[in-house]
């Protein structure tokens, strides 16, 4: 009886490294970038004291007591409408002229301590041309509590897969 | 009799936590995207007002590349790709332009002297091919239009020249 139980046993075990092996295997088809292909952070001319962890933003809007800062997603449209972060704005390509001027007129009315978020999430950090001219708009115009959302690889990967919350829709 | 009872709860347990993992990986992709799966059918009007069908491109290998004019890695593949199509009479480069506005893909399609049809997509093309949360995402879809592999960020253009060398030797292409 026991080597009975103990060839079954083996079977177990031979059941469930053939399964691990085949996840891991159709996994390689996909093909994401790891954390060695990333270009350091300090790419972007953005202050580091600037950034914020998405673990800590994630944090603070599930929180019922912290205020929740005014989000704004400097980015492209289609990613916007595919998934954003709950309650955040969208604000053309920061990058871009009109992107500057939308970011402008929206935030021109505030008081310059309100607590701001942008975060953008196109491409790898280091490559993301959104973020920094929309931090120094924002920073030009006399806004004291401005953070920008570390986003390493992009949005999909670093919030989206993480489990954060998100909404989809215009 | 009770012997019995833990092995095959670990094999329950065992098949349980593989299909959710299995599940997982699919809800965060959605389906269309993955490979082996056939790739989502589309039509759309390309810049020179062409209309793009995927079915069209059956007997090719389709590299379908998602990107923005803004997005650097993009302006970097770009004319790696332009090189590409002009040395694979086998292979079809289709773009799938994400930017708000048609606009300023004219003026790049016409600056860069692209060479394969390009065409602006929207958030439901983007979410028929599992999510395009970032940019650039690639595709090479095999000749009988089934999806191959799916490339998150730019791409090494001699992996992704081995992989359509593959392509084309594989059984999808070769004349029946």
């Amino acid at each position: 009886m026991k080597s009975q139980f103990r060839r079954i046993a083996i079977l177990d075990l031979i059941c469930c490294v053939l399964m691990g092996v085949t996840s891991v295997s159709a996994q390689a088809t996909m093909r994401v970038p790891k954390d060695g292909d990333l270009h350091p952070a300090s790419a972007s001319d953005v202050p580091s004291g600037q950034l914020i962890q998405p673990e800590e933003l994630a944090a603070g809007l599930r929180s019922a007591k912290s205020a929740k800062p005014l989000l704004f997603q400097i980015g492209f449209r289609v990613l916007y409408v595919q998934a954003h972060i709950p309650g955040s704005e969208y604000v053309a390509a920061g990058s871009s002229p009109t992107g500057a001027q939308q970011l402008r007129e929206r935030v021109e009315k505030l008081p310059r301590d309100k607590a701001i978020v942008l975060y953008c999430g196109c491409c790898p950090w280091s490559h993301c041309p959104n973020v920094q001219p929309a931090y120094e708009l924002l920073h030009g115009m006399g806004f004291t509590n401005v953070k920008v959302l570390f986003i390493a690889h992009d949005f999909g990967a670093d919030w989206v897969n993480k489990g954060y919350p998100v909404e989809a829709g215009q | 009799m009770k012997n019995w009872t833990i092995p095959i709860v670990l094999i329950v347990v065992c098949f349980a936590a593989y299909f959710v993992a299995r599940h997982h990986r699919r809800a965060n992709l959605s389906s269309g995207s993955q490979p082996g799966q056939l790739a989502p059918e589309f039509s759309l009007k390309d810049l020179r007002g062409q209309t793009i069908k995927l079915v069209d491109y059956r007997g090719k290998v389709l590299l379908l590349n998602f990107w923005a004019t803004w997005c650097e890695p993009c302006r970097q593949e770009i004319p790696e790709f332009i090189q590409l199509q002009n040395t694979n009479p086998n292979l079809q480069i289709v773009g799938i332009s994400l930017d708000d506005s048609e606009e300023p893909v004219h003026t790049f399609y016409n600056q860069f002297k692209m060479n394969y049809p390009v065409a602006v997509g929207d958030a439901g093309l983007a979410r028929r091919y599992g999510g395009i949360l970032g940019l650039p995402v690639t595709f090479l879809i095999d000749c009988g239009g089934r999806i191959s592999v799916r490339h998150i960020g730019e791409v090494q253009i001699p992996e992704v020249t081995e992989e359509i060398t593959s392509l084309l030797k594989s059984g999808s292409c070769l004349p029946r």
